[in-house]
């Protein structure tokens, strides 16, 4: 946890006191505009408006979740820049990292909400139940939505790490049986404060895409241009499928047919196997995990889609996108004999007709 | 529920059910018809054999009728044969019928599918071009042809936008391709496209009354 006396210091000096060199600066400023697809000639501007930005205070707070998202932003190469920067933003509350524990905890949590009152930026991992009152999911006594309530009113804005924030997630999957929403959902029922929400998806997110949120919020003042599911274009823009090393396969109709077969690993296209990756927005097949190394499509894995609404509750992870979800065959062979039995009516009515009319003739 | 997983569940699962209620109620309807009966001395008891050879003298025009109606049988040659490739040729397709029926074959190059796709769509507007610019056929067209040919096109249109990812996000798009295939299945039956299954029993009944009457098919 930073100390108190820091959260004056700009971004530059903290950096710098961490032992960043200028060059290394410039260069994570020139891949933060390049991952953005700003033009080069923001690289300098984005160098002048961090360093000189103070280190904002950041509430990170955790409800249904499984920690996979603060794995993803703490457990990243070391030391990356990804973990320099957030090194250099001041975590006043995260319960998984933090020292404190019980009242101590709590009472760093309030004091950073009354301190920083409008000009904190919160960060929420994990899904908010509101079934019964929310009693599925307490911290110190309060329900999630109560600190949610509480913590969203003096927020500057709101970033909602992984896909259970975003979306629901995992606990809203098929029952929802916690009444499980996204901190979106609060906004939009009017149950927490309605503040600029960057929605960053993924189960887990991708660290650089919550670093490159970050650096453009503190560079640019106000959150990046978001896509119809409110997470920031610049990566979630373009579909796994459009970027995937695989895809000429699947222009050539070169499908692996099993996991590990002579096909898979000649690199031809998992859409048989199920991969999502044609409905799903996300930067894995761009960035890549690991500092680069590879993504789940590359190690021979479809894309699961966890970035997108309702990933869960969208049919099995292993059949192709192109199929259907048929539920069962009762309903077809009931419409079949329903059908049949309609033909053979209109027929038997048809000869009664003709019976009638030869009699009359 | 988003659009798409509309699309492949309970849209999908209705229109089926609509369409399989639809076939089966118009062939058993037809086929438990009583037949007027025919009491001239036959010429040829060799029924079965006319109505093959019906069907098949039937796939191109008589000579006579030949420069009126060639284009016609030609443009059609073309979107059907073009509609079975898209159809049945394009992977997610065939992986699509491989989860209802349990088997699949092989597919072709996307690319090809395209194109084959684009032909068809050229093919099926120069034929409501010639149906529209002609003052006969349009006279004798009905909201059945329009519609029929709306719903024939529309999935392929789409299919070929969701590909070139036109007219929005590929999932909305793709929603839309499978929407438009399901207002297909559900228009088939009470429709003239119904022929599907119809123009052999008709073609066939057609070759085996020449074949009896001992008329040239």
């Amino acid at each position: 946890m930073a100390k108190d006396d820091d959260k004056e210091q700009t971004l530059g000096e903290v950096l710098r006191q961490q032992g960043v060199s200028r060059r290394g600066f410039l260069k994570f400023c020139a891949t933060t505009a390049s991952l953005m697809a700003l033009p080069p000639s923001m690289v300098p501007a984005i160098a002048k408006a961090l360093d000189k930005a103070l280190r904002p205070s950041v509430i990170y707070l955790s409800f249904q979740e499984c920690t996979g998202c603060a794995e993803s932003l703490t457990r990243s190469h070391s030391p990356t820049l990804e973990s320099l920067m957030f090194n250099a933003i001041s975590l006043d509350y995260q319960e998984t990292l933090q020292a404190a524990a019980g009242t101590a905890a709590e009472a760093a949590l309030h004091d950073a909400m009354k301190k920083f009152h409008g000009k904190y930026l919160l960060l929420v991992d994990g899904s908010i139940p509101v079934k019964d009152d929310g009693v599925y999911s307490t911290i110190a006594g309060k329900t999630n939505l109560q600190i949610m309530k509480e913590a969203a009113e003096g927020a500057a804005a709101v970033v909602a790490v992984g896909t259970c924030s975003s979306f629901g997630g995992i606990p809203k999957a098929n029952p929802n049986p916690t009444g499980a929403v996204s901190v979106g959902d609060l906004m939009k029922s009017g149950q927490i404060a309605t503040k600029p929400l960057i929605n960053v998806s993924g189960c887990p997110p991708i660290p650089v895409v919550i670093t490159g949120v970050l650096a453009h919020y503190l560079t640019f003042g106000e959150v990046p241009a978001l896509d119809v599911h409110g997470r920031p274009k610049v990566f979630f823009g373009e579909t796994i499928h459009d970027r995937c090393y695989r895809r000429p396969f699947y222009d050539q109709g070169k499908f692996a047919k099993t996991f590990d077969d002579e096909g898979a690993r000649s690199g031809w296209c998992l859409y048989e196997l199920g991969c999502k990756g044609p409905t799903t927005y996300n930067a894995c097949a761009t960035t890549k995990w690991n500092g680069g190394v590879s993504f789940p499509v590359e190690s021979g894995h479809g894309c699961l889609g966890c970035s997108e609404p309702d990933f869960w509750d969208k049919g099995s992870f292993y059949a192709p996108l192109s199929t259907g979800h048929w539920g069962t065959a009762e309903g077809i062979a009931a419409a079949a004999a329903a059908g049949a039995a309609i033909g053979i009516g209109a027929a038997a009515m048809s000869r009664r007709h003709q019976d009638t009319i030869s009699k009359e003739e | 529920m988003d659009l798409l997983t509309f699309a492949r569940g309970p849209a999908l699962q209705w229109s089926v059910a609509i369409f399989f209620l639809g076939v089966l109620w118009r062939l058993f309807g037809v086929f438990l018809l009583r037949r007027k009966k025919d009491y001239s001395k036959p010429r040829s008891t060799h029924l079965w054999r006319g109505a093959v050879k019906g069907l098949i003298v039937h796939l191109w025009p008589y000579k006579e009728f030949r420069p009126k109606v060639v284009q016609s049988y030609i443009l059609g040659y073309i979107f059907h044969i073009g509609l079975a490739i898209v159809v049945f040729f394009f992977v997610p397709h065939i992986l699509f019928i491989k989860n209802i029926i349990g088997v699949g074959w092989g597919g072709l190059p996307n690319s090809f599918i395209y194109i084959t796709g684009a032909v068809t769509i050229a093919a099926l507007v120069a034929m409501l071009v010639k149906r529209i610019a002609n003052p006969v056929t349009r006279l004798l067209s009905n909201f059945d042809d329009y519609f029929s040919w709306f719903v024939t096109i529309a999935p392929v249109v789409t299919g070929l936008m969701a590909a070139a990812h036109w007219g929005g996000r590929y999932e909305h798009v793709l929603a839309v391709h499978i929407l438009s295939f399901e207002l297909l299945l559900v228009w088939f039956p009470f429709s003239k496209l119904m022929h599907t299954f119809f123009f052999v029993v008709s073609r066939g009944t057609t070759g085996a009354l020449y074949e009896r009457k001992g008329t040239s098919a």
